[in-house]
This record gives C-alpha cells, structure tokens and sequence, in this order.
C-alpha cells in the first residue's frame, strides 16, 4: 500500500491553532503573574488569525481530505469563524472576573484553546474516530477548566459530576459506534450512508440510540439534561461562559455529522426519537426556569429550552430544516455569551451577582448596561424585533413545512411560558431598588465588547436577511 | 470455536455491569471511576471483535485510540478527585449534594 500526503490545506485553522497554542503554551511559561496579559492577547490575536483563516478558505464545494475523514464544506467554514468569535467574546468578558478571582492563570487561555480545536476537529468530521477525538478534547479541557478553581468546594463538586456523567456519555456514543461499525463495516460517515440500506436494521436501530443518548447527553438535552444546572452554577462564572456558548454550536455540528452525513437513510428511525427529546427538553426546561432564583441556573434550563429548538430543527430532515438550526445554535451562542457576560460585568471579588435579586435597579446604576441585558433577555424570550424571534421563527416554520404542525405549537406555547422568567428578570432591572451602590467597575474592553454584543443582538434583529440566507445557503 | 456472538455477549456483559455500578453505587467516587473504565474496555472488546470478523483493521486502530483517550481521562478524573477530597473531604457520592435547586 503507497502512502499519499494528504492535503493539508484543508485543514490550515487546525493546524495554524494547534501549533501557535502550543507556542503561546511554551510563552506562558517564561511570564511572571504580572504580565499574564501577553497570554490573554496572544490568545486573542490566535482566535482572531484562525477565524480570519477559517474564513478565507469558505467555498461552496464540499472538500474531504485524510482519507476522508476531514470534510471542510460551507457549514464547517460558517461554524469555525461563528466558535472563534464567540470563544473571543468569553475570554475578554472572563478576564476581570478571573483576575478578581485569582484564577488569571495562563491555563485557562491554553485549555480555551485546545477545546476549540476539539470543537473545529468535530465540525469538521467525517469519520468516528474524528468525532470522537474533537468530542474528548473539547471534554477533558472543560473538565479542567471547571476544576481550576482548586479552593471552591462547589466547583470541583461540579466539575466531578460533569466528568463522570461526560465520560458515560462518551461510553454510550463509542457503544453505539461500535455496533453501527459492526453492522456496516465502516468508520467512515460518506460510506456508512450508503451501507444502511443494506444492514441489519434491528442492530443498527440499537446502534442508533446509544449514539443519539451521547448526542443529547452533549446538547443537554431532557432526559439527559441533569448535569448542565449543576455544572452552570458550580463552575466559576469565567468557565460557565465558555461551556453553555460555543460547545453548543459544536454539538449541534456533532448532531448534523453523525445523523444527517452518517445516517439520513434512518431518518424515520431517529425522527422519533428526538421528537420527543425536542418536546420535553422544551416544556421542562422551560417550567422549571420558573422557579429558579439563581440566575445562572435559570440561565442553564433556558438553555434545555433553547436545545429542544435546535433539536427541532434537525429534526425535520429537511435542508431548510438544518439551515433553521445552524442558525438557532449560532444566535443561541450570542445570546448565551451576552447573558453569563453580564453577570461576569456585575461581579467583583468577593462578590457573585449569581442571584436574580443580584440586579434589581441595574438601571439606576447603568442604564446602558441595564439596556443590553433587557435586549440579550428579550431575545432569549423570542421577542421581536430581536435577534432570538427570527431564530425561532425559521425554525417554527420549517416544522410546519415538513408538516410537524402540533410540535410548532408546542414550541409557541412552551416560549410563552418562558417568556414569563426573562421578563421577572427585566421587572426587577426596571422597577426594583437597587440593594447596594456599589457602581459597575469594569475594564474598557470588557465594556465594549458587551456593548457591541448586545448592539449585535439588536441591529442582526432588525436585518437578519443576511445571517438566514447565509445558514440557509449552506444546505442547498 | 468462539464465534462473534460470544465476544458481543461478553462485551454486553461488561458495558451492562458498568452501568449497573454507576447507578447502584452510592458510596465511592473511585469505584465510579473504575466503571467508566471499565465501559470503555466493554466498547473495545466490541471493535476488535467486530474488527477482526470483518477482516477490516479500522476498528483495530479506533481501539488504540480510545485506550489514549482512556488514559488521559483516568489521569484528568483522578486529579479532580484529589481536589474534591482536599475540599470536602469525602468522596462519599452522597455528599456531593451541595448543588441543588
């Protein structure tokens, strides 16, 4: 057998990432505490460099490489450029809070980091064994980074169950690949495809759910949600940050790889079930948000919410249908930054603005600041014109398309629902007294990037022809 | 002659004990650990076997890859035990109760 040298070009933003992280790995060793900002811009300006290469190389044709198991097609493209700017967004709003926290260590740049090349190896797999291995980067990063804070009792609480309940869902997915490998002979996601039609059905339907379990576990879905209240609270707000945003984005890539590129053929088969993972995840996510008065666990059932959108998306198995949730978990990721970006702005040391009582009479201390939270809640809750209302909007009407019209309904009358917490949010911002006066301190760039964040949420709101059609066009 | 079947068996055997030990134990975070572990091994007894009747060596090289994965997993769980411990100290799994709501 002759070896080829694959194409490596392809592949550039993963190989350009890799090597300047472990540059700026080898860098950060040299720096005393005091300059730990070289980190933090070097990590900036990586991000920055790799979303700019992951934009250049954008082309309509689908292009696989490494004996196919490397597919750079318009989705995976989209969905680089979209991780690494969220993922510039979450260390900038974490820096104060990690400075304040005695946290500002250069580890948490460089786990940053190697985790979002976990998620671009997953965007842009085309075999299990690259799901796998983006799926456990991205993983085993967001342990650690969970666990930093060595003195918080709560944190490496948070940080076990994630690691345990991750690595049985990981176990699940590889019992799954297994079986489905077994059936079809293939690892591969293009040759899997075309196996199906001939395989034994009842052994891949086996398959199938151990590897839909895995997928959910990764999205959070309901029933397998129990892990994302806990880990969002107990993590510190820096890392809570990081892992509700941009390992969405790739977990809704990982759903699209695996059921859509491996498996169209089962459609029927996997409809079902992630029918009802889409129903319950929008109903309990949303009802238990109710009762929530830590916000960062509101946060994380709105979240569950938000999954079950996203979910049905996919769901539809139509091209529109894919479009309307690729956009769903791009807006999700915004929203999401926006929202744990503001509690990072209100905390201080010593202090957690972890609780909803936290910021009544935000307006009397900054009413611009109490504006970008009221824009990042209403978009959440789906009211227009913000951008949160078009995402769920193209994805309600792709499940009416595909003629799935009573679980378009369902998804009205559960955001109904939810609309109630986001808005108790905004009440006490608008109408309560503020509990103390202490005033909002915070760093330049802190401020900015959240002003622009929550500008973004607006103004894509008001014209977001351009952003649909570009989620859209990805498909068709 | 041993034939698929019997290693698939066994291969169920070991994921189902697995499960089983991470939902009954309420004691031990360490015997969690080790059913992970252990769940993983069950995943690699499928793939070779599976690998070895197809006469195809993809599965072959999956395994050496998730026995990597396996390691560096067992060295990042056990350092969050540690931490754990040092906090609470416990490592009773009914313990870690402090998050809840």
């Amino acid at each position: 057998m002759n070896f080829v040298t694959p194409d490596f070009m392809p592949a550039m933003p993963e190989i350009f990432l890799l090597t300047i992280v472990c540059a700026i790995l080898i860098i950060d060793l040299f720096l005393k505490d005091e300059s730990r900002g070289a980190t933090y811009m070097l990590s900036l300006i990586a991000l920055a460099a790799t979303a700019i290469l992951s934009f250049t190389g954008y082309s309509q044709e689908t292009v696989t490489t490494f004996n196919d198991s490397f597919i750079l097609d318009p989705m995976a493209s989209i969905l680089k450029v979209a991780i690494c700017v969220v993922v510039m967004g979450v260390f900038i709003y974490a820096k104060d809070y990690l400075i304040d926290r005695n946290i500002y260590k250069g580890e948490y740049f460089i786990l940053g980091l190697f985790g979002v090349m976990g998620m671009m190896v997953m965007v842009s797999a085309g075999n299990f064994l690259t799901v796998y291995l983006g799926l456990e980067l991205l993983s085993l990063s967001m342990y650690a980074m969970i666990a930093m804070q060595r003195d918080s009792a709560i944190a490496s609480e948070a940080a076990m169950k994630y690691f345990i309940l991750g690595a049985i869902a990981s176990g699940m997915l590889l019992y799954g690949m297994s079986m489905v490998y077994g059936v079809t002979g293939s690892l591969d996601l293009a040759n899997l495809n075309k196996a199906v039609s001939t395989a034994d059905r009842i052994v891949m339907s086996f398959g199938l759910v151990f590897i839909i379990l895995g997928i959910a576990f990764k999205l959070g879905a309901v029933p397998f949600h129990m892990w994302m209240p806990d880990v969002y609270q107990g993590s510190p707000t820096s890392v809570t940050l990081y892992i509700s945003s941009a390992p969405k984005i790739a977990a809704f890539a990982m759903m699209y790889r695996l059921l859509v590129d491996g498996l169209t053929d089962m459609h029927a088969d996997w409809q079902m079930i992630l029918i009802i993972l889409s129903v319950l995840s929008m109903a309990l996510g949303n009802i238990i948000a109710i009762a929530q008065t830590n916000l960062k666990r509101m946060f994380a059932y709105s979240t569950i919410a938000h999954v079950g959108f996203i979910v049905m998306g996919v769901l539809t198995g139509t091209q529109a249908g894919y479009g309307a949730s690729m956009f769903y978990a791009i807006v999700y990721a915004i929203m999401s930054v926006g929202g744990f970006g503001m509690i990072a702005l209100l905390s201080r040391a010593g202090f957690e603005a972890d609780n909803i009582d936290d910021f009544k009479g935000l307006n009397q201390k900054s009413p611009w600041f109490a504006f970008i939270m009221m824009a990042i809640l209403f978009s959440m809750a789906g009211v227009p014109p913000f951008l949160g209302f078009w995402a769920k909007i193209s994805v309600l009407q792709e499940a009416v398309n595909s003629g799935l019209v009573w679980l378009a309904i369902v998804g009205v009358v559960t955001s109904v629902i939810g609309a109630f917490y986001y808005l108790r949010v905004v009440k006490v911002i608008y109408f309560d007294k503020p509990m103390d006066n202490t005033p909002i301190k915070a760093s330049m760039d802190i401020r900015m990037a959240l002003s622009i964040n929550g500008v973004a949420i607006l103004a894509l709101g008001l014209y977001p022809t351009a952003l649909i059609a570009l989620c859209i066009n990805t498909f068709s | 002659m041993l034939s698929l079947t019997h290693f698939l068996v066994l291969g169920a055997i070991m994921f189902s004990i697995a499960m089983a030990g991470i939902f009954i134990n309420r004691k031990n975070v360490l015997i969690l650990l080790m059913c992970v572990e252990l769940m993983l091994l069950a995943v690699n007894i499928n793939f070779i076997a599976f690998s070895h009747y197809l006469g195809d060596s993809a599965g072959q090289v999956f395994v050496f890859f998730i026995l990597t994965v396996a390691a560096a997993e067992a060295a990042i769980g056990l350092a969050i035990l540690v931490v754990l411990f040092r906090n609470k100290r416990t490592i009773n799994v009914e313990e870690l109760d402090s998050l809840k709501g």
